[in-house]
């Protein structure tokens, strides 16, 4: 791959700008609540644009288009089913009181509306969720950069080692994602979220139309590869006849109800965007503004998945890729065999059959169908939607941080400014933790799969705990802290004693005794989720049964029989009301379906 | 907040753009065989500079209107 002096200039120029961004804000940011709410002062659509990017982390840009070359359009179900009817109900139902309570947190709303002990125990698993996942979109972005040679022309003008390069990369993107938000804030991290948006769809778009073109459009594509490939509904009614291995049971109960409704609706992550409305009905739409574009991504996403692996291999003397040596003798259509480190060798799975590195799908459409120039902006696109997931964590994690933890276990009574400093402060903090979790990931790889397991313990019965506080007064803090503790201790027990087909006991579950097993680990998640669920549900209807319920004065705004209905909102038109759009956005996703059914 | 979010994001459209397409413009052409023959750089920076000015044109517009 050749960079030339015009891709480093588009990349210089996208650093200008997401850097004078945040110079720009520094003399907005007066109080604590400019930098951690952005003074609710944003207007929807750019709240809208921000709840939507900042989960375009690495796992989704390259995570997606990896499942696309896997699955196919499949993949599309995370967010036709997944996403979009989440974002709906969040902005419909829950919104008002997320918004309407006050709280400046997901954690601080579970303090409201049950007690201390629940919110410390969300507070501190979401914190130190939100430091490992920044960690590995920087260790996923060190290693993109290694892997397309982006740095090598710069280290060889200036002497450095190749061995610096891993340290430089984690090293300028900490700095970047610290400046803009260590001046800005949330504003700062949100208008750049926009930014970002437009630069991602920018660099891909003619990435998609290039390679659709080249395969003969849809229809080019269909014949290229298995049917279940273009078709997100055929065979679901059964785990063997689709590529997910997934029955559709499980994946709407799993996936479209418990793990995505658990994700929007609880993730302060995303939440915190539309906190930063101007008013509550910017922030009910925010989320459904949101889901118009987050339907059309798997378009953006997904399908250059599908072209790599449709494409057929290019010989080597046509364009770059990425272990194009490779890629000739094992690979399929743009997509490489992974690399065995002790043979240098293609690796091979228990069948003898190359495991193919399907997260190199995109870099190596990239590098397949742009020339330099636009290459340029196809990869600086690629770097944003890194930082922006960044961002995304760092925020939620300096705003958890002071306001839930500082502010509520170490300094109670302190000046606004000087909770101003904190959160400052904790923005240091938490790249700092970042980085060494992007080191712990770049030495113990097992250690990240150990947490992110461990995490999705303690998320997957999360969405309970809203349901109940937020629909059903009764509802206690003793209920709900014993429900979350069940739920957690159910999805282990659940994933201890199952194991995915022809996975090996350990990490992949049955480790306590492998007594059920999956067609694929992706059932086995979902059915982790709804086991958690339903126990998180009955143990906190149980044990709230059992325990003293709270006055129902205190509940007000909190719950949603005890909140008077939000005034007809008279000076806007139809289409901006939360029920009429949310209706649209249901209907589109819908019709989405059918058509790629 | 005090700044509008769409003057950024014209400006660095039209600045992206305005570069894309003049290179595109002057430089060689047998760059293009990997694009399928379409000069990528031309055709996308023209689209990218129309996105940034039209959206930098509409921030102004509403500004005077707002003023």
């Amino acid at each position: 791959m050749n960079l030339t002096a015009i891709d480093w200039a588009i990349m210089l120029v996208y650093l200008f700008f997401v850097l004078g961004i945040g110079f720009a804000l520094k003399r907005f940011v007066k109080s604590s609540s400019d930098f951690f709410l952005a003074g609710r002062s944003l207007p929807a659509w750019v709240c809208g644009l921000a709840f939507l990017s900042a989960n375009l982390g690495a796992q989704e840009v390259i995570g997606m288009a990896a499942s696309g070359a896997k699955y196919g359009i499949a993949t599309s179900h995370f967010y036709w089913i997944g996403a979009v009817p989440a974002m709906v109900f969040v902005g419909i139902f829950m919104m008002p009181f997320y918004y309407g309570s006050r709280a400046r947190s997901v954690p601080e709303y579970l303090r409201l509306r049950f007690d201390e002990k629940t919110r410390g125990i969300n507070a501190v698993s979401f914190a130190t969720m939100t430091v490992f996942s920044s960690g590995v979109s920087m260790y996923a972005m060190a290693k993109l950069i290694e892997v397309l040679h982006i740095l090598d022309r710069p280290f060889a003008a200036l002497g450095w080692p190749h061995s610096w390069m891993m340290h430089v990369s984690i090293i300028i993107s900490a700095l970047v994602v610290l400046a803009y938000i260590f001046l800005g804030g949330l504003t700062s991290a949100i208008y750049n979220e926009v930014l970002q948006f437009f630069l991602i769809v920018a660099g891909f778009l003619p990435l998609v139309l290039l390679g659709l073109r080249n395969i003969g459009g849809w229809t080019g594509l269909k014949q290229q590869l298995p049917v279940a490939f273009t078709h997100s509904w055929r065979g679901m009614g059964h785990a063997n006849t689709n590529p997910l291995g997934v029955e559709a049971f499980g994946l709407m109960m799993g996936l479209g109800f418990v793990l995505s409704f658990g994700y929007w609706c609880t993730d302060f992550l995303v939440v915190q965007r539309a906190m930063a409305a101007d008013s509550m009905s910017a922030a009910r739409r925010t989320p459904l503004i949101a889901a118009l574009p987050k339907m059309l991504f798997p378009f953006l996403v997904i399908l250059p998945g599908m072209v790599a692996i449709a494409l057929p291999t290019p010989a080597a003397s046509q364009g770059a890729s990425i272990h194009a040596s490779a890629l000739q003798s094992t690979g399929r259509g743009l997509i490489p065999a992974k690399v065995d480190e002790e043979t240098g060798g293609p690796k091979l799975d228990s069948n003898g059959k190359p495991v193919l590195d399907y997260d190199l799908a995109i870099p190596n459409m990239l590098l397949h169908y742009f020339p330099t120039g636009i290459l340029g902006l196809g990869l600086t696109a690629l770097l944003a939607s890194f930082m922006s997931g960044m961002a995304g964590n760092v925020t939620a994690f300096n705003t958890v941080w002071t306001c839930d933890i500082y502010q509520s276990y170490i300094n109670k009574k302190a000046s606004d400014q000087h909770y101003l400093w904190m959160g400052r402060m904790a923005t240091i903090g938490g790249i700092i933790l970042s980085v060494m979790a992007a080191y712990a990931a770049t030495r113990f790889n097992n250690i990240m799969d150990f947490l992110q397991l461990i995490f999705a313990f303690v998320n997957a019965p999360l969405f309970a705990t809203f349901l109940i506080g937020m629909f059903w007064k009764r509802a206690t803090g003793h209920g709900a802290f014993f429900g979350l503790l069940s739920g957690t201790a159910a999805a282990a027990l659940h994933h201890g004693l199952s194991l995915p087909n022809g996975a090996v006991v350990g990490i992949k579950g049955g480790w306590i005794h492998p007594v059920y097993s999956y067609p694929s680990e992706m059932a086995q998640n979902f059915w982790t989720a709804i086991w958690a669920f339903v126990a998180c549900l009955a143990v906190s209807v149980v044990i709230s049964l059992l325990t003293e319920p709270r006055p129902e004065e205190e509940l007000v705004g909190l719950v949603y029989s005890m909140t008077p209905k939000p005034a007809p909102e008279n000076d806007i038109s139809w289409y901006q009301r939360p029920v009429p759009l949310g209706c649209m956005v249901l209907s589109l996703a819908f019709i989405l379906n059918v058509v790629f059914w | 907040m005090g700044l509008d979010i769409r003057i950024p994001i014209g400006l660095m459209f039209s600045i992206i753009g305005l570069m894309l397409s003049l290179y595109g413009a002057i430089a060689g052409h047998d760059i293009y065989q990997r694009s399928l023959g379409f000069n990528v750089n031309l055709i996308w920076g023209l689209v990218l500079l129309a996105c940034g000015v039209l959206t930098l044109l509409a921030t102004r517009r509403s500004a005077k209107r707002n003023s």
